[in-house]
């Protein structure tokens, strides 16, 4: 077997490991005296660790010349917008209890739910339309479309940022993360330009 | 391959919201029944719970105890928002409160009084009736216990001290020492923590200042060695491990409200029709239990607290 497709197989048995221990801590009444905050926040902080660290692939290709890791993008994004699902449900079958006008209301005053919710969106779409079939179907728009992923990012920090009382300490960290990608990303295109126009100009002279 | 379509994984994946509603019922169950217990213990014989700490001696019962089962105290032990030890609610302050020193303890009456003067905490507290009082506890963040403290009645203090005609407000001020508040040792908020209460306020029968709680004394969690207790109000008044009690003129700025004033007030009543902007406050969830239940105006002590506030506009003054 290629060694990429068993580092797929190792991750994504990785992956469903805090979803599992999530159920043995609730099926042994271990959830904190507040159980639908922990959570809440559990499934939060798994649903932002997948999505940053998929968008960690292309620059650890990039910087590593290890190009097979693409393979393991999508899988990354789609347990991000699985715990983020798991996120959801929390919010709307514990938390709200299915009281829909209160959502509503939710969504509307309080500015991290509705970027929470916006952010949940945008993983719902990419995720609909993650298969092969849809990329063939939606061909150059699909890109377009999966460029959304960066909004996801930024709206998942901002999310956890604005949601804080006051130590900011862990949104911060993953801001500074998404930062860091971002920034190697846009490097990346600014040399590229340069090269592109240097060349040009070699050409001309 | 094993993993082709993770994409139909997922749906399955998704699923467990059947298996969630089951568990949630049955945790539901466990919890009713492990706090029934607690209660039936509680009620039976109030020494039947508690963490093993010592015994506060000569405790009256108090009319102003509401009926309610109070909370088990693994959780009110368990659940602290205390942020001289770590930032968030959870067991944090539990687990790093081990070696804070709640005795001896030294309290200063300060500002506007006959006698401004430092007491040994015992020294203080021994002459006066100590008092169950079961209350209503409701935090900002929407969580809410009922909580069995043990402690004297804030007005007896005032009188023993005698403030002066000019002291219009209380102030409280929790303990500074960065070497048993670690998080003191960061900005994370303005150190040391202060919070206050207008002079009715701080008379009505319902403030008391606790030293106990389930017939014990505090745990170091909890705020020990003395904390304030406002069962009208958000959590976040009753400063804890308090080194300071201040009679001032001036109204003055307590910690959050330094913080964050778009956020938390002065007055921090407990109010289901004002939201805080990141949580609605109509409704609030007991410690251990799923379902959230209605906040009532001034967690329920309306009939009792709400001629303080006649005239005020609570949406302002919030």
């Amino acid at each position: 077997m290629k060694r990429i497709l068993l580092i797929k197989r190792l991750l994504f048995v990785a992956a469903l490991v805090p979803a599992l221990r999530l159920a043995v801590k609730a099926y042994r009444f271990d959830l904190t005296a507040n159980p639908v905050d922990y959570i809440t926040d559990y499934t939060g902080d798994w649903a932002i660790t997948c999505l940053i660290v998929s968008l960690g692939i292309t620059p650890l290709r990039r910087l590593t010349g290890w190009n097979e890791v693409v393979k393991l993008r999508r899988m990354i994004g789609l347990f991000a917008f699985f715990y983020a699902t798991l996120h959801l449900l929390t919010w709307v079958v514990i938390d709200k209890f299915f009281d829909y006008a209160w959502m509503v209301q939710d969504v509307l005053e309080r500015p991290f739910i509705t970027v929470g919710m916006a952010t949940w969106t945008i993983l719902f779409l990419l995720a609909i339309t993650s298969n092969k079939y849809s990329i063939r179907r939606l061909g150059r728009r699909w890109q377009k479309l999966h460029y959304l992923v960066y909004a996801a990012g930024v709206g998942a920090v901002i999310h956890f940022w604005w949601l804080v009382k006051a130590d900011i300490t862990v949104p911060r960290r993953w801001a500074v993360t998404l930062a860091v990608f971002f920034g190697v990303r846009v490097w990346w295109v600014m040399r590229k330009r340069w090269a592109v126009s240097r060349k040009e100009t070699l050409l001309q002279s | 391959m094993l993993i082709k379509k993770p994409s139909d994984i997922r749906s399955s994946e998704i699923t467990p919201k059947d298996a969630w509603l089951g568990r949630r019922e049955f945790i539901q169950a466990s919890a009713a029944a492990v706090v029934g217990a607690g209660a039936a213990a509680f009620l039976g014989d109030a020494s039947a719970q508690g963490g093993g700490l010592a015994k506060l001696p000569n405790v009256k019962k108090s009319p102003l105890s509401i009926t309610d089962s109070p909370t088990s105290y693994e959780y009110i032990t368990s659940y602290n928002n205390f942020y001289e030890f770590e930032s968030g609610a959870g067991d944090g302050p539990k687990r790093k409160s081990g070696n804070f020193k709640p005795k001896p303890w030294k309290i200063a009456i300060e500002g506007e009084v006959a006698k401004p003067a430092s007491y040994d905490l015992d020294e203080f507290i021994k002459p006066l009736q100590l008092e169950e009082r079961i209350y209503r506890f409701r935090c900002v963040e929407t969580w809410s216990a009922v909580v069995p403290w043990v402690g004297i009645p804030l007005k007896s203090v005032i009188d023993k001290v005698q403030p002066t005609s000019r002291a219009k407000f209380v102030k409280f001020t929790t303990l500074l020492d960065p070497k048993q508040f670690p998080m003191q040792r960061t900005g994370l908020l303005e150190w040391p923590y202060v919070e206050g209460l207008r002079m009715d306020e701080a008379m009505h029968p319902l403030a008391i200042l606790a030293v106990g709680l389930y017939g014990e004394i505090l745990p170091n969690q909890n705020g020990a060695p003395i904390r304030l207790v406002t069962p009208w109000k958000y959590g976040f008044k009753g400063a804890k491990s308090i080194v300071k009690i201040e009679f001032v003129e001036k109204q003055f700025r307590n910690t959050w409200q330094v913080m964050a004033p778009q956020e938390y007030g002065f007055y921090a009543n407990v109010n289901p029709m004002v939201d805080h902007p990141r949580w609605s406050q109509r409704a609030d969830r007991p410690l251990g239990g799923f379902r959230t239940k209605p906040t009532l105006m001034f967690n329920g002590y309306q009939d009792q607290v709400a001629s303080l506030y006649t005239g005020m506009d609570l949406r302002k003054n919030f």
